[in-house]
């Protein structure tokens, strides 16, 4: 079979997908770290409360998640409020506004890796540090944080993977406005609505692989973490 | 931050005292020991020895206060972090940093990260001498054995410059020939280095080695607390009443006899004539003599094979068990000198009429340098 040429409307949803998934990764990461941190540290009894609001996208009907989304991100929200620094009216059905969408369902795939990787290498690689005159900031940076890798690893590939292919929360708060909010997900819903069996072929192949990938990817680095001896 | 350590002052001293719950256990400890040589933390385990360690590292909070050298560390107004206390602690487990090679380990906690010199203290060269791990510089931890990572976390804990070297139970996880191996290690830091360590344990045959002072716990309380020999002979207490009752005697090496083998040591009040090669006059040596191997007799003995036979006086009497008692004598013709113990029967002490303040002949069957080669 041969490949048809993509259109330029495909390479633009392509182009952003990526941009937006990288986006989300990085302030996943940044935001995430503290929080998972702070989960995987604190002693206070209500923290398992805030894990499980971090936890909610698992399982919230993604139509659910997205109509307050679009609420909060909408003119009386938040959102409309933020938007208004710069004059708009509305971070929904903008790229921001997936942005910050993105960021919010995919942060349990985030935050519960290194959380765990935190928890798994115990008090006791901190307390040696602490020992050795490291202040709490250099114990995190440079024992913590490099002990955390697989997890940041793992946190990092599913939070993207799980961006590019989340479909109901963009379509509720996103649209399908190209170039803007016509994400990979959102497309193939598209030209399989506008009978296009070709190009939804083509993009849906390559889901598969991209998904096929990222696992495979996931693995080789869990067993290559899990071969030296401690 | 550069910490040195400092000519250990004579009269400077660990105060320590704390008190409280952790978890469903409570301690209650204080004592004050001399802030140089090894200090024992000893007891049974989960007597709380290795809470007051944590409690003197900053590890754990508890109400109480922790002093060395008159440096207040935790009082009720002040606590300092882990972080900004001068100490080592050595883990029971070696807890090495599986990211980063041997090298970058021991270099965790050096000033500046880098190798120190004799001018800022240990330098590395002597701890990498010391320790004996010149060849695992470059390796990664991960292909170590279990005495040599425990051997780099010492070298780790002694490159931050410390203050206070604060050990728990370095060796027990290690097996028998590797504990063997790392211990005359710890007994050269003990004779090299002038910091004042804490080193707890549960094994009564390291702190005979390497102990200068005793800490005897239990249940979360110090039953006592003072000189080794001391304690070691103190009939109240549980060392003294066991079955396997020691002192440990400082001795100094005087001289050798090459034509029998025997080498002549001075202790306090007395000397022992031992069948090995001690070393050359003037080198410390510690030795052990068990309870179970002095007699007693009232005259001094002749045509023995015994050859250590040394005037002693009588300082107390305590019955053990059924049929023996305990005795703590004194070497030395007016018994000034160092303190042994007897273990004789009830049946001798009435026969030969012995009494407290007597003047004996103690016959000392064996004499043990540690670390004892034939034990």
């Amino acid at each position: 079979m041969s490949v048809p040429e993509l259109s330029s409307e495909t390479l633009s949803a392509i182009r952003l997908t990526i941009e937006l998934a990288a986006i989300t990764t990085v302030i996943l990461l940044l935001v995430g770290t503290p929080i998972a941190w702070w989960l995987a540290r604190s002693k206070a009894w209500w923290k398992e409360a805030i894990a499980t609001v971090v936890a909610l996208p698992l399982v919230l009907p993604p139509t659910v998640l997205g109509f307050y989304l679009l609420v909060a991100l909408g003119p009386s929200g938040p959102g409309g409020q933020i938007a208004s620094l710069w004059g708009a009216r509305t971070l929904a059905f903008t790229f921001e506004g997936l942005v910050i969408g993105s960021v919010i369902y995919s942060m349990p795939f985030v935050v519960q890796p290194i959380r765990n990787a935190f928890e798994a290498m115990g008090e006791r690689p901190l307390e040696v540090a602490a020992t050795l005159r490291a202040s709490p900031l250099r114990t995190f940076w440079s024992v913590a944080l490099p002990l955390a890798r697989p997890g940041f690893l793992t946190g990092a590939v599913l939070g993207f993977a799980h961006t590019v292919g989340e479909f109901g929360v963009v379509l509720m708060i996103g649209g399908n406005i190209p170039g803007e909010t016509k994400v990979l997900s959102v497309a193939i819903y598209d030209y399989v609505e506008t009978l296009r069996w070709a190009e939804a072929t083509v993009l849906a192949a390559g889901m598969v692989v991209f998904a096929f990938i990222v696992i495979l990817t996931m693995t080789l680095i869990e067993k290559r973490v899990a071969r030296p001896g401690k | 931050m550069t910490v040195q350590t400092p000519p250990p002052m004579a009269g400077s001293t660990i105060e320590a005292a704390f008190s409280g719950r952790l978890g469903n256990f409570a301690l209650d400890a204080s004592f004050s020991v001399p802030a140089r040589g090894v200090t024992g933390l000893f007891g049974p385990s989960g007597c709380g020895k290795t809470s007051v360690l944590r409690c003197a590292a900053g590890l754990n909070r508890l109400q109480g206060t922790f002093s060395i050298d008159g440096e207040v560390w935790q009082d009720d107004k002040t606590f300092r972090p882990t972080h900004r206390r001068p100490i080592g602690y050595v883990f029971q487990e070696a807890s090495l940093f599986p990211h980063l090679s041997v090298r970058q380990n021991l270099l965790f906690g050096a000033p500046g990260r880098q190798p120190p010199s004799s001018a800022t203290g240990t330098s590395f060269e002597e701890v990498i001498e010391l320790l004996g791990i010149g060849d695992l510089l470059a390796r990664s931890t991960s292909n170590l054995s279990g005495g040599e990572r425990q051997r780099v976390a010492i070298g780790r804990a002694l490159l931050s410059q410390p203050k206070l070297l604060l050990m728990d139970e370095p060796l027990s996880a290690l097996d028998r020939q590797t504990k063997d191996g790392v211990l005359p290690f710890l007994e050269r830091l003990h004779d090299r280095l002038a910091m004042p360590v804490l080193y707890v344990s549960h094994d009564i045959a390291e702190v005979e080695r390497l102990a200068d002072h005793l800490v005897l716990m239990q249940a979360g309380k110090v039953l006592a607390a003072g000189p080794l020999a001391e304690l070691q002979a103190d009939p109240n207490l549980p060392l003294a009443a066991s079955r396997e009752a020691v002192v440990s005697l400082d001795a100094v090496v005087e001289s050798y006899d090459a034509s029998f083998g025997l080498a002549r040591l001075a202790v306090a009040g007395g000397h022992f004539e031992i069948p090995a090669a001690a070393g050359a006059p003037g080198t410390r040596r510690r030795i052990r003599i068990a309870a179970g191997d002095v007699s007693l007799t009232r005259r001094p003995p002749e045509g023995t094979t015994i050859i250590n036979i040394l005037p002693v006086r009588i300082l107390s009497e305590t019955p053990v068990g059924a049929h023996e008692t305990l005795l703590v004598l004194r070497l030395g013709e007016n018994g000034e000198g160092a303190r042994l113990l007897s273990r004789v029967t009830r049946r001798s002490w009435h026969h030969l009429q012995l009494e407290v303040g007597q003047k004996l002949y103690a016959q000392i069957k064996g004499v043990a340098l540690t670390p004892a080669s034939a034990a």
